[in-house]
């Protein structure tokens, strides 16, 4: 029994909320431009599109390259599955929410999302099919997905969970591409490094340096500079305080509460006001925290899970709140 | 039963203060130091920069009567005290409860490969945590609660189902149990994928954990383990005369199936509550009683009050190591059991074939 509960709890780490990064994994998600506007040489006098398509970018079949080899879409989809709330944020980011016909049980944003109660974790192949879809998205294949799908004549994406932005910004441009939104996601990619570059402009003089401890449950488990989110952090020149316990770059210890009173950090982000109802109200009362820098500096940041966990457009709101609580702190000072 | 036991068992009951029976002093001390060793170390030791020696004044200066200045901070006391020491007592009071409701397991039916959570107590007490989970994804103080009612719902199904089954037979009711803890790991494997709630804490319970958040989960737990301990310590007789059969014990004016429920209901009920605020913690409740067999003999009146010592040893010092392996990171408080108690168990059953 105890192992059944190790592997769900691995494949939940994976895709449920739970810092939105593999286990260290490096496989990048390898899309270059050039591959992606590729115009398929062999499929194209077959299935030659229709001419209503204004662009070239977005001319099928298109055929991209990912990490488990290259995919083809041979006409615009019109029925997209999604199964991954990263994927189905940025898919309507991007200008293709009117093709997603079906997104996941954990697709609750954009409120427009057609959430369903299809699992990513353990997908109903059927379900997925019964919305005829014609593009289905996933963040991971539990192990019969492209497989079984593939079978049924639907083609699937798998993109993971990337490591750092510049492989968020390659999955915006596949999404773009297979959905016949290139210039939707060339907008996208331009919007998110705008922002991300106006925040980390913005910075004040010393923020460089500042220790944070990100927060993802109420018994410690955290983050480290090896994740996605870390990555993230590590963009305002913030020094993660669990790294010296990640000596293997695993990326997701669970510290000990001691150590994190005596490390004392400057700014406390928690990542668990969803889960588990933690606030800096109760990290106040936590017997030993009354003193810490953090609480008494107010640099106790309330997160939204959700938002620190996934790889989507509302990662810059994200980085804008933790800019936010980085120039309070160094004004107080 | 072998021929050879029921001898012995009887000498027991007239001859109550047998030298083969009694718990003797060198035990008993021997098992306390134990205990005390390890609960040194667990308040001792730790990634923050307390000296030992620090640790060690900041205890004794709390004693009556004794005043020394252990020279740390406000901040450095709360961590001795509202840290370290709750997780001690909580690693004791888990630890020691797990390994005497094992052993009481053992006696009432008979069967060396009982563990605490026979009769469906985890299955129900996880069913209970996940619905809590699937109401209200914050459900703090509820989990506790849940995990209780669903472990008690589960005993007593089990003993339902075993008893209209028509037995009174101890293997009539580990299978109804096998039946109800698969029936209640399906429903909660259910419930967990109708809800769309984070299942984070969930699997930290699922696991096992030792909660460092002060002293409240062992205020929660201790009343409850409290009676079940005074229930099981009265009836550590009465659990030597149920190792001969049935009908022997019936015929030395025990009535075996009265005290199986009471020693059930006790260990189910001690078990609830270490497992409502613990998580699953696997392994304690039958290696620790095994290895008390093998080193000080089989009667109740040994093995009972010995698990209650070193299963808290045991428990504590684990979570020693789980802190200190990988410090300041620390593991799951399950995978230790398992990883330091399967060779520790294994050296002990080979030393004493080799004795015997």
């Amino acid at each position: 029994m105890r192992s059944r509960f190790t592997a769900i709890l691995a494949t939940a780490l994976v895709v449920a909320a739970c810092g939105g990064g593999d286990t260290g994994s490096t496989t990048s998600v390898g899309t270059s431009p050039t591959t992606t506007t590729a115009v398929s040489t062999t499929v194209v006098a077959t299935t030659a599109p229709a001419t209503t398509t204004t662009s070239f970018e977005d001319g099928f079949p298109v055929t991209i390259e990912t990490a488990s080899g290259s995919l083809t879409i041979d006409e615009r989809p019109s029925a997209v599955v999604s199964l991954s709330a990263s994927a189905t944020e940025l898919l309507f980011a991007l200008g293709a929410g009117d093709q997603v016909v079906a997104a996941d049980e954990f697709s609750d944003y954009p409120p427009e999302a057609p959430t369903t109660d299809l699992s990513g974790i353990s997908p109903n192949l059927e379900a997925i099919a019964s919305y005829g879809a014609d593009l289905v998205v996933a963040s991971f294949d539990p192990g019969d997905l492209v497989a079984g799908l593939g079978a049924l004549g639907i083609p699937v994406l798998v993109q993971d969970a990337p490591v750092k932005l510049d492989d968020v910004y390659a999955q915006i441009e596949q999404l773009g591409a297979v959905t016949g939104n290139g210039a939707g996601a060339e907008m996208l990619v331009a919007d998110m490094q705008a922002g991300i570059a106006q925040v980390v402009a913005s910075l004040p003089e010393g923020a460089a340096g500042l220790t944070y401890y990100h927060e993802l449950d109420d018994q410690f488990f955290t983050v480290t500079s090896a994740t996605f989110i870390g990555q993230v952090y590590g963009l305002l020149g913030l020094v993660n305080v669990a790294d010296v316990a990640d000596p293997d770059g695993f990326g997701y210890p669970k510290l000990q509460e001691e150590y994190l009173i005596e490390a004392d950090p400057d700014l406390v982000f928690l990542a668990d006001t969803k889960c588990c109802g933690q606030s800096a109200a109760t990290l106040a009362e936590r017997p030993g925290w009354e003193a810490m820098t953090a609480v008494t500096n107010g640099a106790v940041v309330e997160l939204d899970d959700d938002v620190a966990s996934r790889w989507g457009p509302r990662i810059v709101d994200f980085l804008e709140a933790v800019g936010h609580a980085v120039t309070e702190l160094v004004a107080l000072s | 039963m072998t021929e050879a036991s029921v001898p012995v068992t009887a000498t027991a009951i007239t001859a109550p203060a047998s030298s083969a029976t009694r718990l003797t002093p060198t035990a008993l001390l021997a098992a306390l130091g134990a205990l005390v060793g390890a609960a040194a170390l667990g308040v001792l030791i730790g990634p923050a920069d307390i000296s030992p020696l620090a640790a060690m004044r900041e205890i004794v200066d709390r004693l009556p009567f004794l005043d020394v200045s252990s020279g740390l901070s406000d901040q450095q006391a709360s961590i001795v005290w509202q840290i370290r020491l709750p997780r001690v007592a909580l690693g004791a009071l888990v630890g020691g409860t797990l390994a005497v409701a094992g052993a009481a397991y053992q006696g009432v039916f008979r069967n060396p490969l009982v563990d605490p959570y026979l009769l469906g107590v985890a299955a129900g007490a996880g069913l209970g945590a996940t619905v809590v989970f699937a109401m209200s994804a914050s459900g703090g103080p509820l989990l506790p609660i849940g995990a209780f009612a669903g472990a008690v719902v589960a005993v007593v199904a089990t003993y339902a189902l075993g008893r209209s089954a028509g037995g009174r037979s101890t293997a009539t009711l580990v299978l109804a149990g096998v039946a109800m803890a698969s029936f209640f790991t399906a429903a909660q494997s259910y419930v967990q994928q109708r809800s769309s709630a984070d299942v984070r804490r969930l699997y930290g319970w699922i696991l096992g954990r030792l909660s460092t958040t002060g002293w409240g989960d062992v205020a929660l737990a201790a009343p409850y383990v409290a009676v079940s301990l005074v229930v099981i310590f009265l009836s550590r007789r009465l659990l030597d005369v149920l190792a001969v059969d049935d009908a022997e014990a019936a015929a030395l004016g025990v009535s075996p199936p009265r005290v199986r429920r009471w020693v059930v209901a006790a260990a189910t009920l001690g078990t609830a509550a270490v497992v409502a605020v613990s998580g699953l913690i696997a392994f304690v409740g039958i290696i620790v009683p095994h290895t008390i067999r093998l080193l000080a003999g089989t009667s109740y009146r040994r093995v009972i009050p010995l698990s209650l010592i070193l299963g808290a040893a045991f428990l504590v010092a684990a979570d020693v190591a789980a802190r200190t392996m990988v410090s300041p990171a620390e593991l799951p408080i399950g995978v230790v059991t398992a990883f330091l108690g399967a060779p520790f168990f294994l050296v002990v059953l080979r030393a004493n074939r080799r004795m015997s």
